[in-house]
């Protein structure tokens, strides 16, 4: 579909001010499964210390991406750097399994929309959380005792429960360990796969709050993919929509959601409020 | 006052184009302004004439179709309508404020960390941050008891007190005012003027949308009148230019 | 040159029973083992005269590496008069010529199940477990293509995670036999039902070590002087068995890992697990030469 916009384009090529690079940076992503392309040329740029908002339906791809930064998946063609100490210039999709692994464990944080992929739903709370510091090498009961709690805590996770297995919790609780999980090392990256899909609408307010406060005070950079719109608009700082395995617009949320540029935001955005 | 504007827009035109409509809305076409340190621009027309449209566009809400807003940023100038997100992004951080008759209230945030926040962003300590949020949250009349609760149970007009003095914490370069005044009562509404004179002292350029303009009628330096672009009246505005 | 003089008469079984393609395919994953320290090898596991599960892996180990000078040692708990240790020995020294000792210090392989002897082996020696399950990732991951992957990629922080949920749940490690204990630095491996006690005698050791599961057809190996650590946090020591103070009530010897035999009256009184060594003890109270060898555990410390 070709639309006359007669409007900026999506990629501004003017003169930037601010010398900041991005933080995650992925260029000309493509990936088909059979017959399905998921992802067709995808550009992502997220800077340090914002939320990016990904929406789009299901089957839009928006997943499909975070996956992708999770480096769960590669695709058939793109490229893909994380601005770490020493490893700038460094496409992840080429690294091996291994040190995929041990990037990832380091460095980024993942919260699933499904607790059971993101828990070990027979293990204790707290030991979720530590799986995450063993396999970065901590070998410290204590330590690990000691991190695993403040994590929790900073999740707002009642740590009178920190030993209680997931299975036990409710759906809010388990995506608060999930949640702790992913923030124990610090990450520098942070995603979020529709984390607060399929909760209560209270206890969803109560979890998105938690993840306001930790970016606030953290200043996590943190990428939220969601197919609600609320959710994005209360939570991110700029806006990508995704169609059909295509990014159709992108900017600052608030523009997204006031000016929508393209006819698919516009309906998305008429449709939803 | 310095002799290159601090802002500079020319030609600027918006258009809103609404796909399921399959139509065309025309907001504004062709404003040109400059706007120098300390001036205050106020911004008239009748209802839907564009004021809110073009403070937002400067604001970049809303993309404009056509035009620039060069402003004078500390780090360099720059073009408004063009720039990237995360520029725009530091700008509304550090150099340009927007106040609007809502309080974006999050659940859980007291009153004074609210408006002690941007201070707290730009690098002040805890305790000078919620030193200044208690002084200005009383020139504006919250009552002490109220600065430790949480706005979002707060009456409107106890919320737009919270939100102005967050919004006029820290001087910035450039201030966006769409109807700030609405629902303040007197005293609070003598507190904003106060500031603003303020501001405008300082140095800090305005823009302002105001629902009686007498509640500043000592600070305006110049105005735009909306109402006599060619585009902008009634019936232009109804016209659904197919697309 | 006739066909007679290349050729060999007919025999109803090959020497040491297992065919010579059969050892040649142990030999290869044999010296796979070794050159990879404590990852598992699979193999074909051949049928021998016994089921499986009763040391068919230590067998066809013991079995390949055998020859007529070889002097074969099969223990069971540390016993050498079980009737299952017994009849291996036999069938080996029956198929293959060897002769048979009880005594560690003679012996040239030595096929136990359960545990290690109390005395030091040496660089001429080799031991063969009895492994009733080689992976130690079993109880994280039930899927053997994902344990393959995840000891390739030396993840293991589920099975870090079990010792953690372990004081967790207990407030110390109930881990007892099969503790983990990480290889060369590289590859976690389970080291066969041997309890704690025995664990550090692998470490460094001047012997040869194969661990064979014949059921589950998968050998692994420790070669001689390699790392073996149990995983241990930091600070959370490991501790073996609490049998330092303990005295084997027939031989009286102190310090050793014992079997408790309880009694009618609720108390319990010791043996020495390795009977071997009681024996030799006995016969050197009563005025034998008999020679005990240095042993890894002095007055119930460990001290090799």
């Amino acid at each position: 579909m070709s639309l006359d916009l007669g409007l900026p384009a999506l990629e501004r090529a003017a003169p930037r001010l601010m010398r900041t690079e991005p933080l995650l940076n992925m260029r000309d992503i493509s990936k088909s499964y059979g017959n399905v392309r998921a992802l067709r040329h995808v550009d992502a740029a997220v800077y340090p210390g914002e939320v990016m908002g990904i929406v789009g339906e299901s089957g839009s791809g928006k997943s499909t991406l975070l996956r992708m930064m999770n480096l769960e998946d590669t695709p058939d063609s793109g490229d893909y750097t994380l601005r770490l100490p020493g490893r700038e210039n460094e496409n992840l999709f080429d690294l091996t399994r291994y040190e995929r692994r041990m990037l990832c464990a380091r460095n980024i944080g993942i919260v699933y929309q499904n607790p059971h992929l993101g828990l070990l739903m027979k293990h204790s709370s707290s030991g979720n959380v530590a799986e995450r510091l063993l396999i970065a090498g901590e070998r410290s009961f204590e330590v690990l005792r000691d991190k695993a709690r403040e994590a929790l805590d900073a999740s707002e996770f009642p740590l009178d429960r920190m030993d209680a297995r997931p299975i036990e919790l409710s759906g809010g609780m388990q995506q608060r360990v999930q949640l702790a999980k992913a923030i124990a090392l610090e990450p520098a990256l942070l995603l979020l796969d529709e984390p607060t899909t399929g909760l209560d609408v209270s206890v969803q307010a109560l979890v998105l709050d938690t993840l306001k406060r930790l970016q606030r005070d953290r200043r996590i950079t943190m990428v939220l993919v969601s197919h609600d719109l609320g959710v994005i608009r209360t939570m991110a700082d700029r806006v990508m929509v995704m169609r059909h395995g295509e990014v159709v617009e992108q900017g600052l949320a608030d523009q997204v959601f006031q000016d929508p540029q393209h006819p698919y935001t516009q309906q998305l955005v008429h449709a939803k409020l | 006052m310095t002799t290159t504007p601090l802002l500079r827009v020319q030609g600027l035109t918006k258009t809103f184009r609404m796909y399921h409509l399959d139509s065309m809305l025309h907001a504004f076409e062709d404003i040109s302004f400059d706007l120098y340190q300390g001036e205050f621009l106020l911004l008239r027309g009748h209802n839907g004439a564009g004021k809110s449209t073009l403070l937002r566009t400067i604001w970049r809400s809303y993309l404009p179709v056509a035009g620039q807003v060069l402003y004078a940023s500390s780090h360099g100038e720059i073009d408004l309508a063009n720039a990237a997100d995360v520029d725009i992004a530091l700008l509304r951080r550090e150099e340009i404020g927007f106040v609007t008759q809502f309080l974006n209230a999050r659940p859980r945030v007291a009153a004074q960390d609210i408006v002690a926040e941007p201070l707290r962003l730009a690098g002040a300590t805890q305790a000078e941050a919620l030193d200044q949020a208690r002084h200005w949250l009383d020139q504006f009349g919250v009552r002490p008891e109220l600065w430790r609760a949480y706005p979002s149970t707060f009456s409107g007009g106890e919320q737009q007190k919270v939100n102005l003095a967050r919004a006029l914490i820290l001087p910035q370069k450039l201030l966006l005012l769409d109807e700030p005044t609405a629902s303040l009562d007197v005293g609070a509404r003598a507190a904003l003027v106060r500031r603003l004179a303020d501001l405008k002292a300082h140095g800090v350029a305005i823009i302002g949308v105001f629902h009686h303009p007498g509640d500043v009628a000592e600070l305006i330096d110049r105005e735009i009148n909306l109402n006599t672009r060619v585009i902008a009246d009634q019936s232009a505005e109804e016209e659904h230019v197919a697309v | 040159m006739s066909l007679a003089s290349l050729t060999k008469d007919w025999a109803a079984t090959s020497y040491g029973f297992l065919d010579a393609s059969a050892k040649r395919e142990l030999r290869r994953k044999m010296l796979k083992a070794i050159a990879v320290p404590g990852c598992q090898m699979p193999y074909a596991s051949r049928e021998v005269p016994m089921a499986r599960g009763w040391g068919t892996g230590g067998l066809q180990v013991t079995l390949t590496l055998v020859n007529s000078a070889s002097v074969v040692k099969v223990i069971d708990q540390g016993a050498d008069d079980g009737v299952n240790a017994a009849s291996i020995r036999r069938f080996i020294s029956r198929v293959s010529g060897a002769s048979e000792t009880w005594d560690t210090l003679d012996a040239t392989i030595v096929q136990s199940r359960h545990r290690i002897p109390e005395e030091i082996m040496r660089e001429d020696q080799v031991l063969v477990l009895q492994v009733p399950n080689p992976e130690p990732l079993r109880g994280v991951e039930p899927n053997i293509s994902i344990a393959r992957q995840m000891h390739a990629d030396a993840d293991y922080g589920k099975l870090w995670l079990t010792l953690y949920e372990q004081i967790v749940r207990k407030g110390r490690i109930m881990q007892g036999a099969s503790y983990p204990a990480m290889v060369n630095g590289r590859h976690v491996m389970t080291p066969s039902p041997i309890p704690r006690w025995d664990v550090p005698k692998l470490n460094m050791a001047q012997h040869l070590t194969f661990l064979s599961a014949g059921r589950e057809k998968r050998l692994h190996a420790v070669p001689p002087y390699t790392r073996v650590e149990p995983l241990v946090f930091s600070d959370r020591p490991y501790q073996v068995e609490d049998h330092a103070d303990l005295t084997c009530r027939r031989s009286g010897v102190r310090g050793f890992f014992m079997n408790e035999l309880p009694q009618d009256g609720g108390g319990s009184v010791f043996e020495v697990s390795d009977s071997n060594l009681g024996i030799k003890a006995i016969d050197k109270t009563e005025g034998s030469a008999i020679e005990i060898g240095e042993t890894w555990y002095r007055n119930g410390e460990y001290s090799a």
